[in-house]
């Protein structure tokens, strides 16, 4: 005990002595330690708001061969570095975005922008941005998914094949507060709900989603949401396609029905499972260290990495498999999963540099295990390339005797 | 005693009633938010649903609309006659005789509702000055869009009353929407 005060104590004195070394380091060269060749000096700019070192580089790239921003300065799709990505929450800086149809990132005044919640309800109602932030609220963590993030055999990396999903903290007010506060009707059983944006994008939803989890969102990440996230008010739908959770939410109607509007169409489809398994998103992991495009330095210890989630609720398990599905083995799941967010998972592996295939497959809190791309096409009855709906399957990635990694459906 | 008993009933009910109202019109709770005036809601509500009930009172022809598509711009981006464009295809090359699912996802064919296509147009088009037509353009356009594709013939006056009412070719045959519950797995029978 005594001992182990002392070693603290060390720690400690080397500690500031580091400090002192990286403030001085230039001028008096600190007792026992070498000198650090460069510092960053101190800026305005940098004191008010900090960036990170010149030396991470991990960027958002376009998605689907789309270029965004288009030369007129429209946002389309754009896939967040999972490569790259430790723990569970995504920057707000790298948060994947998607627009309905290409989008100008709307410049709102959040002193000016309105909630209006009406329809089926005893008392329709109108909140400010300060009248949100006076109810009682949460803060979650959850992820959103594209219903468009689907590994191709033509993906080279996992920003490719996976990027399309983020993960970020959201604080916000309950939809069903507010919901309560205006009164449900009898008979209301959908809500339509809609941004500010130039197309005013449309959703309608079922009501008991937003008696359950439904989030009018204010902050993401400790700060107000980012404008091309839906700055000042995003709808998180958690564990919904991506596209139901509504940026620059103005407007929520109580209906009685479906009400087919704008992004309802896309989501018509002529077969009832289809358009089942399109709303709540299916459990799915991807390992992102190693993955496609990565390259291990030769054999020996590596700690397999990634990231697993499902709309259906919290991770509830993991399995790894370092030789194409022979064998599977429980990885660890790092802190407690969280609803309907990331969770992140790591598994030891001891390569021995010969070629071989790595997988993941999890398992949520309802039962629900991540399929195969073969169970899924087997299950719609269609050749492996058309599976219909949003892409949950296993992701393989092929390890060559170089250590290079590759997409396994390549 | 039989009037005593009716005398109760009606103590009973009147009671039930009473507190049946008082359930329904539930109080707020914090008493944040004002209510909107008629007038925002009548601005902002452009959600149009299959009834129609929140269309707003015009008419136009197919005629007009088919002026408008050009004069607005519509067919600079999705084709002189709503084909061959960089935009979605508008015009269906299939007749009414081809099942409507092998006819391409052409929003005038496919949509179940002709509100929905008067909706889409309404807050979405044209590209880059959404929201600047009238509701008589809208009609117009929607009718000139229904009638290049046969759903209605090309002399009808598309108007609040009779929109709602239009037949698509799609009738019913499209999947239904699951009835969402929390923690229920995605799909019953789902295997995985």
């Amino acid at each position: 005990m005594g001992s182990r005060r002392r070693d603290r104590r060390e720690l400690l004195k080397s500690g500031a002595a580091m400090v002192g070394g990286l403030t001085f380091g230039a001028v008096m060269p600190a007792m026992g330690q070498t000198p650090s060749p460069t510092f960053i000096r101190g800026n305005k700019d940098q004191i008010a708001y900090g960036d990170r070192s010149h030396f991470v580089t991990s960027v958002r790239i376009p998605h689907g061969g789309r270029p965004s921003p288009d030369p007129f300065g429209l946002v389309f799709h754009v896939a967040t570095p999972l490569q790259d990505s430790v723990g569970v929450i995504t920057p707000s800086s790298l948060h994947y975005v998607a627009t309905t149809r290409g989008s100008f990132i709307p410049d709102i005044d959040p002193r000016e922008h309105r909630l209006m919640i009406h329809g089926m309800v005893d008392r329709p109602l109108t909140f400010t941005i300060e009248d949100l932030k006076r109810l009682p609220s949460v803060t979650r963590l959850h992820f959103i998914e594209c219903a468009g993030n689907r590994s191709t055999p033509k993906a080279k990396t996992i920003q490719e094949s996976h990027g399309m999903t983020s993960c970020a903290e959201w604080t916000g007010v309950l939809l069903s507060t507010l919901l309560k506060e205006c009164g449900v009707k009898g008979g209301a059983s959908w809500f339509v709900a809609e941004g500010a944006e130039e197309v005013k994008g449309a959703s309608s939803m079922p009501l008991a989603k937003a008696m359950d989890d439904v989030i009018v969102a204010y902050g993401m990440n400790g700060e107000p949401v980012r404008p091309q996230q839906g700055f000042p008010l995003r709808l998180m739908v958690p564990g919904f396609e991506g596209i139901f959770s509504t940026k620059y939410l103005r407007r929520i109607k109580l209906v009685d029905r479906y009400y087919m509007n704008y992004n309802d169409y896309g989501h018509l489809r002529q077969d009832a499972n289809e358009t089942a398994l399109g709303y709540q998103v299916g459990p799915k992991s991807v390992i992102t260290f190693p993955s496609a495009g990565q390259q291990l330095s030769g054999k020996g210890f590596y700690e397999i990495s990634g990231l697993a989630w499902s709309g259906g609720g919290a991770i509830r398990r993991v399995e790894v498999s370092t030789d194409d599905g022979k064998h599977w083995m429980d990885a660890e799941i790092k802190a407690t999963p969280q609803r309907r967010a990331h969770t992140r998972f790591g598994c030891p592996w001891n390569w021995d540099g010969k070629e071989t295939v790595l997988l993941s497959r999890c398992t949520d809190e309802l039962g629900q295990v991540q399929p195969t791309l073969a169970q899924v096409a087997k299950f719609f009855n269609v050749p492996l390339g058309e599976v219909p709906g949003l892409d949950n399957t296993i992701q393989p990635w092929r390890i060559a005797s170089d250590g290079s990694v590759q997409n396994g459906h390549a | 005693m039989g009037t005593h008993r009716f005398v109760a009933c009606v103590l009973l009910y009147g009671g039930l009633l009473l507190g049946a109202s008082v359930l329904a019109q539930s109080s707020p709770t914090y008493g944040v938010g004002r209510t909107p005036t008629a007038e925002e809601l009548r601005a902002l509500d452009i959600s149009i649903g299959p009834d129609g009930v929140e269309l707003p009172a015009g008419r136009g022809t197919a005629k007009e609309g088919a002026q408008l598509f050009t004069s607005k711009g519509c067919a600079a981006c999705h084709g002189a006659n709503g084909t061959g464009g960089r935009a979605p295809e508008l015009k269906s090359k299939d007749g009414p005789s081809v099942d409507t699912w092998e006819r391409g996802r052409i929003l005038p064919v496919r949509a179940p509702f002709a509100t929905t296509v008067w909706d889409y147009i309404n807050r979405a088009m044209p590209l880059g000055r959404e929201g600047t037509l009238t509701p008589n353009e809208v009609y117009s356009l929607t009718a000139f869009l229904l009638s290049i594709n046969e759903v209605i013939p090309e002399d009808q006056v598309l108007d609040d009353q009779n929109l709602p009412k239009v037949k698509m070719p799609i009738g019913d045959k499209y999947a239904s929407l699951p009835d969402w519950k929390p923690k229920t797995r995605r799909l019953r029978g789902y295997p995985y």
